[in-house]
C-alpha cells in the first residue's frame, strides 16, 4: 500500500505544506507515532509523515471508497470508522487503513436475472446468516442504514433495499465487521443493478434516444467533427450556438434543428 | 453399542464444558430413551439421541466429533418436553454443534447449495439452517 | 381496535399468502393492523446455548421496535417468529445479567426489559374476538371440510411459550369449528416435519413429512391447516415429489389457517393468494364450493 521515507523537515511537493504557526499532534500508524500538522486529513497527515499511497486512494474527494479507515483514540475501547480523505486527524488516533477487504463478490448476467428477490438470495446466500448485530451500520462512514438493507432484501425487497443503499460507496468496512461474513455492499450493488433493469419505470425518451443513436442519427455530425483540424474543430466549439443564460424556459430554440 | 471407555476415549474436561455450554447435567440421565422414541429424525441419525447421552455422560469426546446425531437433530424439542429427568436435550445437541461450529467449520456449505434449492427454499428454511450447521 | 404486528421475512415473499389473508380477515373483523417499523428478521430459530447471546440481539431489536411504538402486545403470525420472538422476550424479563449483557452491547438502541407481550395469532383472535363472536360473522361455512390441526413444533414447544400445552389444539380447533369445519384429530398433529433439517434432503425424501402427511391421510383429513411457511413448505409444497417417490400414498392439500379463515369470512380469494399453495389446495376449495359466493 505504501511506504516511508523519513520524515521531511518541509513538505514538498505533492505533500502538505505546514502552515505557519500551525501546532503538531501526535498520530500513530501501524503503531507508531509520528507527528502531523493538525489541520490535515489522515490521508494528507500520512503523506506528510512520508507514507506514499500506490493504492489504496482515488478521488480524495470522499465518494469513490478506496481510503476506509478504522481507528481507535488512546485510552477509549471503541472503534470509529471513517474515510482517510475526508476525516481530520485528531491527536493519538491510533490509524488503520482498510483499503480493500476480500469480501465475496459473485459473478452474474444482469440480463438472465429478473426482478424476484430469489436470484439475489441465490447468488448471496449468505445473506441469511445476518444476527441483526448492526455492526455494520454503525461502520458504515457514509450513514447508510446497512441493517435496514439487509432486512428489506431477506424480506425480499428489492426497491427498499436499492433505495437505503444508495449513498453506499462501496468501501467494504460493513463487510469487515460482520460476524456472518455477509458481503453487504457488493450485495446491495446488485439490488440496485436489479432495481434500475426490472423495477423503475424506464424513462421512455432516453430509450428512444438510445434507439436514434443505434440508428445511426448522430453518425454523420461526429464523423464530421472526427474529420476536422484542430483549429476548426475550435472555432466550431466557440461559435456554438448556446441557451442564453437565466432565458424564460421554453422560449429559446435553436437555428440548427437537424438532430432534435 | 459397545462404549470403550478408558484414560483415552475419556474425558472429564469434555463432560464439564458440555454441561456449561447446554446450560444442562447429562449426567442426570437414566438412558430410559423417550428421547429416541420421540426425535422424529432419529431414522437418519447414526446413533440415537440416547445413546449419545450416554457418549456425553462419559466424556467419549473424539466419538462424540464423528457422529451425525447433533447434525440431524431439528430443535423440535420433543425430546426436552417429554424427558422425565427434566433434561433440556435440546440443548446438549445445540451445544455438541456449537462445539463444532465453533473452530470455524461448517457442516453445511452455502455456496454449495445449489441455485435452484436457495430460490425455492422459504428463507426461515435458510435462516434456521445456516443458525445450526454454520460457522 | 388496533394492533402491532410483526410479519417475518417469509410472509413478505413465499408465505403472503399467510400474512395477506389473515390481515384481511382481522380488517374484516374490524382490527387495524399496524406493521412495525424498521424490523429485522427474527432469528427463526432460537439460540440454545448457555452464553451465545448475539443471536438473542435480532429478536430483541424487533421487541424494542414495539415498545418505542407504544404497543404493549405485539402479534405474530408464522410459528417460528412466534417461537424467537416469545422466548428473547421471556430471556428478557428474567435473565437480569443477560438482559444487561444485551442491552450494553444494543448501546444503539434503547434498554428493553420485556415490557411487550408476544402474542400469536390464533390467541390474540380467541381473546379480543372470540370463537362465539367470530361464528356470527362467518359468511361461508366451511361445512363438510375435515381439517387437521398441524401445529407442529414451536407454536407448542418449549412450554414456557407454547400456545398451548403439547397434545393439546383447543386454539385451531376452536377457530375451525367457528368457521364450520369438522377437526379431525391424528396423531401427527404435533410431530415435527423435519424443518430446517430439508436444507440437507433430497426433495421429496423428508421422512418426517411423509410420515405426517401419512398419519393425516389415514385419519381421513381432506385439509390440513398450519401456521409455519416452513412446514407449509416441508407438507405442501414437497408433497408432490413425496407421491412420485411413492413416501405418501395421497396428497392431503394444505392451508394457512389464515387462508380458512379469510375464505370463510367471505373475503375476496385473491387475498389469500392461493396460488402460492400447491394447485390441489384451492381445487379442493372449489369443488367444496366456498369460493362461489366472493
Amino acid at each position: 500500500m505504501c511506504e516511508t521515507t523519513s520524515t521531511p523537515k518541509f513538505a514538498t511537493g505533492d505533500r502538505a505544506i505546514l502552515p505557519e504557526g500551525a501546532s503538531t499532534i501526535p498520530i500513530y500508524v501501524m503503531g507508531k507515532m509520528y507527528e502531523v500538522p493538525e489541520t490535515l486529513t489522515i490521508m494528507k497527515a500520512m503523506e506528510f509523515a512520508g507514507f506514499r499511497f500506490l493504492r489504496g486512494a482515488g478521488c480524495r474527494g470522499g465518494i469513490c471508497g478506496a481510503c476506509p479507515t478504522v481507528f481507535r483514540k488512546a485510552g477509549d475501547y471503541k472503534l470509529h470508522y471513517g474515510l482517510a480523505c475526508q476525516t481530520v486527524v485528531e491527536p493519538n488516533m491510533y490509524l488503520a487503513q482498510i483499503p480493500f477487504f476480500p469480501a465475496n463478490r459473485a459473478s452474474y448476467d444482469i440480463e438472465e436475472m429478473s426482478g424476484l428477490a430469489d436470484a439475489i438470495h441465490a447468488l448471496y446466500p449468505e445473506l441469511f446468516r445476518c444476527v441483526s448485530c448492526n455492526l455494520c451500520t454503525k461502520a458504515c462512514p457514509m450513514d447508510v442504514d446497512v441493517l435496514g438493507y439487509i432486512s428489506a432484501l431477506k424480506q425480499g425487497n428489492i426497491e427498499k433495499a436499492a433505495r437505503l443503499s444508495f449513498d453506499c460507496i462501496q468501501c467494504g468496512l460493513c463487510a469487515s465487521r460482520c460476524m456472518g461474513e455477509i458481503p453487504q455492499y457488493h450485495i446491495a450493488q446488485l439490488a440496485r443493478r436489479v432495481f434500475a433493469r426490472y423495477i423503475q419505470p424506464q424513462a421512455e425518451h432516453l430509450k428512444s434516444r438510445v434507439t436514434e443513436i443505434e440508428a445511426g442519427k448522430y453518425d454523420q455530425m461526429l464523423d464530421e467533427m472526427s474529420g476536422m483540424s484542430k483549429d476548426d474543430l475550435e472555432k466550431t466549439y466557440v461559435d456554438r450556438e448556446r441557451e442564453p443564460d437565466m432565458v424564460e424556459p421554453g422560449s429559446w430554440m435553436p437555428q440548427d434543428r437537424q438532430y432534435l | 453399542m459397545t462404549l470403550r471407555i478408558n484414560d483415552r476415549t475419556l474425558s472429564r474436561e469434555s463432560i464439564k464444558n458440555l454441561n456449561e455450554l447446554s446450560g444442562e447435567n447429562v449426567k442426570l440421565c437414566m438412558q430410559c430413551a423417550t428421547c429416541t422414541g420421540m426425535c422424529p429424525m432419529a431414522a437418519e441419525m447414526d446413533y440415537s439421541p440416547r445413546k449419545v447421552m450416554h457418549m456425553a455422560q462419559f466424556g467419549l469426546q473424539s466419538k462424540l466429533e464423528e457422529i451425525n446425531t447433533y447434525w440431524k437433530c431439528a430443535s423440535c424439542h420433543a425430546c426436552t418436553v417429554k424427558c422425565p429427568r427434566g433434561i433440556d436435550i435440546a440443548k446438549v445437541m445445540e451445544a455438541l454443534r456449537q462445539q463444532t461450529l465453533r473452530t470455524n467449520t461448517n457442516y453445511i456449505e452455502p455456496s454449495e447449495m445449489s441455485a435452484e434449492t436457495i430460490a425455492e427454499l422459504p428463507q426461515i428454511a435458510l435462516v434456521a439452517g445456516f443458525r445450526k450447521m454454520t460457522s | 381496535m388496533k394492533i402491532s404486528y410483526y410479519p417475518g421475512c417469509t410472509l413478505k415473499t413465499k408465505a403472503n399468502n399467510l400474512e395477506k389473508a389473515a390481515v384481511a380477515s382481522l380488517e374484516a373483523l374490524g382490527i387495524e393492523v399496524e406493521e412495525i417499523d424498521r424490523w429485522n428478521c427474527c432469528g427463526a430459530v432460537y439460540s440454545l446455548t448457555a452464553d451465545d447471546l448475539i443471536h438473542h440481539v435480532g429478536p430483541v431489536r424487533n421487541l424494542i421496535r414495539a415498545k418505542e411504538m407504544g404497543a404493549d402486545k405485539l402479534v405474530t403470525l408464522c410459528s417460528m417468529c412466534y417461537n424467537t420472538l416469545a422466548r428473547a422476550n421471556q430471556l428478557m424479563k428474567d435473565d437480569e445479567v443477560k438482559r444487561d449483557t444485551i442491552n450494553r452491547f444494543m448501546d444503539d438502541e434503547i434498554d428493553y426489559s420485556g415490557e411487550v407481550e408476544v402474542v400469536h395469532y390464533l390467541t390474540y383472535l380467541q381473546e379480543q374476538v372470540g370463537w362465539d363472536k367470530l361464528r356470527e360473522q362467518v359468511k361461508v361455512p366451511l361445512t363438510g371440510l375435515k381439517v387437521g390441526t398441524y401445529y407442529g413444533c414451536t407454536l407448542q414447544r418449549p412450554a414456557e411459550v407454547g400456545i398451548e400445552p403439547m397434545g393439546s389444539y383447543t386454539q385451531m380447533t376452536g377457530l375451525l369449528e367457528a368457521l364450520g369445519a369438522t377437526v379431525v384429530p391424528f396423531n401427527a398433529a404435533d410431530k415435527c416435519c423435519g424443518s430446517y433439517q430439508v436444507l440437507g434432503a433430497a426433495p421429496g425424501e423428508n421422512s418426517a413429512a411423509s410420515a405426517i402427511l401419512n398419519s393425516a391421510a389415514g385419519a381421513g383429513i381432506e385439509a390440513l391447516a398450519t401456521s409455519c411457511p416452513l412446514c407449509e413448505y416441508n407438507l405442501g409444497k414437497q408433497q408432490q415429489q413425496m407421491l412420485e417417490k411413492q413416501a405418501i400414498e395421497q396428497g392431503v392439500p394444505t392451508f394457512y389457517f389464515s387462508q380458512l379463515l379469510a375464505v370463510a369470512l367471505g373475503i375476496d380469494p385473491e387475498l389469500c393468494r392461493f396460488e402460492l399453495n400447491d394447485g390441489q389446495s384451492l381445487e379442493l376449495l372449489k369443488s367444496k364450493n366456498y369460493l362461489a359466493a366472493a
